[in-house]
């Protein structure tokens, strides 16, 4: 059975792979184009992680890498639906996320930037996506990191998200943005992406999703490859 | 509610503690790692490669994820659900290593084969392509996605067998440009 798509990655969507003002891109980028295939299992299927591929910790932030305290910084919670493009619930599926902490400093081993780190705050996640596609997960809003791209660059508060969805076609990374941060219209690596589709970058700041006296709620909703495919068998 | 696609960003360089956490030594955990297959498992083969950019420079932080069925030709086996990941930031030469079993056909008329997918710093967008085995020589002329790939540029798509004393090795580089540039595919 070979299943064939009308629609697969949708390139007015996705930034492109050769992008000069993010100067990495220049050794890494394919030069030649892209060769489309028919999809077939390889590409239809993919690994499923649910429940038993996350801790109790796992989805909280503020608490799997305390050490002799709480984290330091604004304590924030971050939601939203993971859905196909027709809107349907992707569900019970593992959603990883990574970043900075309120300081703007990876743990990761290789950042430099001159921030402090926090022994209390590890800044790496997961959870699951429910029934309806929800994901949730605590976690201290990360602070802004310069970056060696350019003279004076700065990277936006962001957090790294890992999707996996459904199967191999619909795997997903992506970075999670805050609204009305000034440095978005002068990041790269946010501009690389067409103009129409940059705004699904930024999470919404939602007042129900607050818990009062505890911490600010934002909503990023996520849409995955899949669903707008006429299949057929040839 | 939005229905375009979410767009994709960079993996970016600090990727390690939120994917990789145990093979680059973080405290937390991670879903999956270079080893499908143990020990134990009959028929374990090795893969290992680099990610070689522009000019010819080994990649130390690009992240390569496989997918595969099991050597009967069925996707989502046990155990380690055909399922890897690995950075290629904790090996003195920039390498990524599957220890797992190779694949066996899925049928239509596909040699076998894995799927690959790459992440890095640069890369705003991940890419696929496939690992083919160069001692399925057969099966190789008659697959249709190879045969969807210019001539002259399949070998880019196949591994190289080598029989150690420990095993068997596929030897697989991913070259971003140049000469043998390696194809990537788009579905
Ligand atoms: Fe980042």
């Amino acid at each position: 059975m070979t299943l064939r798509t009308a629609s697969g990655r949708d390139w007015a969507s996705h930034p492109p792979l050769n992008y000069p003002p993010y100067r990495s891109t220049a050794l890494r980028a394919p030069t030649k184009p892209l060769i489309p295939i028919a999809r077939s299992l390889s590409e239809t299927t993919g690994p499923i992680y649910g429940d038993e591929s996350v801790g109790p910790l796992d989805n909280d932030l503020t608490r799997n890498g305390r050490r002799n305290g709480e984290p330091l910084g604004e304590r924030i919670i971050v939601t939203g639906r993971v859905v196909d493009e027709l809107g349907r619930p992707i569900r019970h599926s593992l959603v990883e996320v990574w970043q900075a902490n309120a300081a703007g400093r990876y743990v990761h081993k290789v950042d430099q930037h001159d921030a402090p780190l926090d022994p209390n705050f590890l800044g790496g996640g997961r959870c699951v996506t429910d029934e309806d596609g929800i994901y949730r997960f605590y976690t201290i809003k990360p602070g802004a990191y310069p970056w060696g791209n350019h003279p004076n660059a700065w990277r936006p508060n962001h957090i790294h998200f890992s999707l996996l969805g459904p199967s191999i076609a619909s795997r997903l990374v992506t970075q999670m943005y805050f609204p009305g941060d000034p440095l978005l219209t002068l990041d790269p690596i946010y501009l690389g992406v067409p103009a129409e589709a940059r705004e699904r970058l930024v999470s919404t700041f939602s007042i129900d999703v607050t818990e009062p006296g505890f911490a600010l709620g934002y909503v990023f909703d996520i849409v995955l490859r899949g669903g707008r495919e006429t299949p057929f068998e040839r | 509610m939005v229905t375009k696609q979410t767009p994709s960003q960079t993996v970016g360089p600090y990727f390690a503690y939120g994917l990789t956490a145990q093979q680059y030594h973080y405290p937390n955990g991670q879903i999956a790692d270079g080893t499908l297959a143990d020990d134990k498992m009959p028929g374990r083969v090795r893969i290992i490669g680099r990610v070689l950019d522009g000019d010819g420079q080994p990649i130390p932080d690009a992240m390569v994820e496989i997918w595969q069925a099991d050597s009967d030709g069925r996707y989502g086996w046990a155990g380690a659900r055909g399922f890897g990941r690995q950075g290629t930031g904790t090996d003195a030469e920039s390498r990524f290593i599957f220890d797992t079993v190779k694949p066996g056909s899925i049928g239509g008329g596909q040699a076998p084969h894995l799927t690959v997918i790459l992440f890095m710093r640069g890369l705003l967008t991940h890419l696929y392509t496939r690992i083919y085995f160069s001692d399925d020589a057969e099966a190789n002329r008659a697959d249709p996605v190879l045969a969807a790939v210019p001539a002259d540029r399949r070998h880019s798509l196949v591994a190289r067998r080598e029989e150690t004393a420990n095993g068997i090795v596929y030897h697989f580089d991913i070259h971003m440009q140049g000469e043998g540039e390696t194809v990537f595919f788009d579905f």
